[in-house]
């Protein structure tokens, strides 16, 4: 956790805004996420999985980006971080929904397999870890025409168990490519903790090994892990290569929502991390400093309630997809 | 025109289309100065340079996975993996990524890329188990993929510059025998060949034989022999084995009447069954007798010592005679 004790210095070079939208954006996203979570228990939407636990990382990294020209190769817990790259509420209530106008894939996949070319978001799919190679390949395309866009990548810290991973860290390091290897570690993957997946204590233990400047951050300190990200990006965008990042997170909500955690972590386990969530933790930064005064926070709150309530609005009223559209798109059209 | 090798052809095509194109780019085992084992890339690495051939690490998900980033990003990536024995590291990175994205995607996505190999063997060849293999069926199984193989020098080039111009990921397999065994005229410049188009590589009126790859030049042979007792054979080069050309297949099997399907690859759940089940479906008024196939025995490759490989391959001889059993139904 090195990097933490910087964050009230880095606070000092964020606007106040900027402060304000970051916090604005985490609680959008765990709005946004309870709301699925919502429709997924009325029945309404077939599966759901949660960031909760995930957006202080999230958000520290996308402000670290540059939206619109840096790219994002993401995985399922990211719905902040997606947001923060450009997507919104309403295109994860249709994607929840099953609706034709679900921008990542018009209903053909399940929620949460992110994907916009409009906002420099690769199309993902559930094989773990496949899409690290994919990141590393998009890095060489900017390499190759000398442009200084960088790439961030997500997995979770059981991901980093995949081949694919391994490999991608080794190219991009021999290469030294403008890539960020972004690990979500929230102890468990499913319901296999850490331990059972690798002997060293931080995922970023590993960075030695391929040549990769590394770090573990607080994963729960937007601040900690924007500087931890600005540095990495600033690596990577001036050709010094590849950063392997570990964000420790905490999952708070049961891995999908097929799964129910309560049966294999304990009460306790589940109570402490509540009291960390990295939300609350913001808020009280945030106010420690005056960038958000009394009432601040639960004005952000009733807006974002507000986008998420027209937002779904919008997409209970949206058309499923056609059927006709069933075979399209398997092979360039026309 | 210049009389040139198979191997020469492709390495022709990949030098033409990098000067054309320069977001083609080439990526593989060795490919850089040595030149990739069979020397399919050789000369590009002085002519293009390090980052433009790319010598990868020892990893074949990577190429594949990385190769499909760059087709994300804009560039047209050439994958080479060494042996074709060797891709099922990368399996996943075909089937799962590859394939799907266009479709994943609902079409936000697509992704133009090659991805080539040497495959095959023969009694001759000795790469045995697993510098031989012919695993075609598994990846044209795959909507989203296409499959391309060539059989001829003037098909690998053509049928290369279009896999590279396609806008979605092409499986170019190279019998590894052709290589260096075949030297005809190949068009310099623009020489298309349009993929999922076969060839009449033999025209003939009362057989049909059914194949592609090295094997055409198996069967080609077998129906020479047949032609001096006066039995015509026509020889299809399907080409391309996924997407098939249907029309094709079934024009010649409602012309002669009578199929046989041939190919190296392991017969059962091959290519070869779903060529028969078209003719099948399509032309069971027309047939003259049941469709016939031939393919590799129940064993999981070509073994490495002669004798042993003879029992796998098939070879002119043993195409003549189901071609003649055919004949004689
Ligand atoms: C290759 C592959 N194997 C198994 C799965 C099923 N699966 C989906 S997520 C998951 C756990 C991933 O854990 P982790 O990488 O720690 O990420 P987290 O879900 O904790 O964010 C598993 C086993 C899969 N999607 N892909
Ligand atoms: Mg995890």
């Amino acid at each position: 956790m090195a990097v933490s004790e910087s964050a009230p210095a880095i606070a000092a070079d964020l606007t106040q805004d900027q402060l304000r939208s970051m916090y604005r954006d985490m609680v959008l996203g765990r709005l946004l996420d309870d709301r699925i979570l919502v429709l997924n228990r009325q029945g309404r939407a077939p599966f759901a999985i949660s960031g909760q636990g995930h957006e202080a990382a999230q958000v520290g990294v996308g402000y670290a980006l540059r939206r619109g020209y840096d790219w994002l190769v993401p995985y399922y817990r990211d719905l902040t971080l997606v947001m923060v790259m450009g997507m919104e509420p309403r295109d994860h209530l249709m994607a929840s929904l099953g609706r034709a106008q679900d921008p990542n894939s018009g209903a053909r996949q399940m929620p949460g397999h992110y994907g916009s070319r409009a906002h420099n978001i690769v199309t993902t799919g559930s094989p773990v870890a496949t899409q690290i190679l994919h990141a590393v390949g998009v890095a060489t395309a900017f390499k190759y025409r000398g442009e200084d866009k960088v790439v961030v990548t997500s997995v979770g810290e059981g991901g980093t168990s995949e081949g694919d991973w391994h490999e991608g860290l080794n190219w991009a390091a021999v290469h030294r490519l403008p890539v960020i290897f972004l690990v979500e570690n929230n102890s468990y993957a499913i319901s296999v903790p850490q331990s059972r997946q690798m002997a060293v204590a931080h995922v970023a233990d590993r960075g030695p090994g391929y040549g990769m400047p590394s770090a573990t951050v607080d994963g729960g300190d937007c601040l900690a892990v924007f500087a931890a990200a600005r540095e990495a990006v600033e690596r990577a965008r001036r050709g010094d290569g590849p950063t392997l990042l570990e964000a420790v997170c905490m999952r708070l909500q049961s891995h999908s929502s097929d799964d129910d955690q309560r049966r294999y972590r304990s009460p306790d386990d589940l109570a402490q991390m509540r009291e960390h969530d990295p939300l609350e933790r913001f808020r009280r930064q945030l106010e420690g400093v005056g960038v958000l005064a009394e009432g601040d926070a639960d004005t952000i709150r009733k807006d974002c309630q507000r986008v998420i309530e027209a937002a779904q609005a919008e997409a209970d009223a949206a058309a499923p997809p056609d059927p006709a559209t069933a075979l399209r798109h398997v092979y360039q059209e026309g | 025109m210049a009389q040139i090798t198979y191997v020469e052809a492709i390495r022709g095509a990949l030098e033409e289309e990098m000067r054309r194109d320069d977001r083609v780019l080439v990526m593989g085992e060795d490919v850089g100065a040595k030149g990739g084992v069979f020397g399919a890339t050789a000369g590009l690495f002085s002519e293009f340079g390090e980052e433009r051939v790319i010598d990868t690490p020892l990893a074949e998900a990577a190429i594949v996975g990385v190769s499909i980033g760059c087709a994300l990003a804009g560039l047209r990536p050439v994958a080479e993996i060494q042996f074709l024995d060797f891709i099922p590291p990368a399996m996943d990175q075909i089937i799962n990524e590859a394939a799907k994205i266009r479709y994943r995607s609902n079409g936000d996505w697509s992704c133009p890329m090659v991805i080539r190999a040497p495959c095959g063997g023969g009694v001759h060849v000795h790469g045995a188990l697993y510098h031989s293999q012919s695993l075609e069926a598994l990846f044209a199984h795959v909507p989203g993929l296409k499959v391309v193989i060539p059989s001829t020098p003037a098909d690998a080039k053509g049928l290369l510059l279009s896999a590279i111009r396609d806008p979605d990921p092409v499986c170019f397999f190279e019998h590894k025998a052709l290589y260096r065994s075949l030297r005809e005229e190949v068009p310099e410049g623009e020489h298309l060949v349009p993929i999922g188009k076969s060839r009449i590589a033999r025209a003939g009126d009362d057989l049909s034989c059914i194949t592609y790859g090295a094997t055409v030049h198996e069967a080609l042979a077998a129906a020479e022999r047949l032609g001096q007792d006066g039995i015509d054979v026509e020889v299809l080069d399907l080409r391309t084995v996924r997407p098939l050309d249907r029309e094709a297949i079934i024009a010649t099997a409602r012309k002669t009447g009578k199929v046989l399907v041939c190919h190296e690859a392991n017969l059962a759940v091959g290519v070869g069954a779903e060529v028969a089940a078209i003719v099948a479906e399509e032309c069971f008024q027309q047939l003259d007798a049941p469709v016939m196939r031939l393919g590799g025995p129940e064993v999981p490759a070509i073994p490495f010592a002669e004798p042993l490989a003879e029992v796998y391959c098939l070879g002119p001889e043993k195409i003549e005679a189901k071609l003649r059993q055919l004949a004689a139904y």
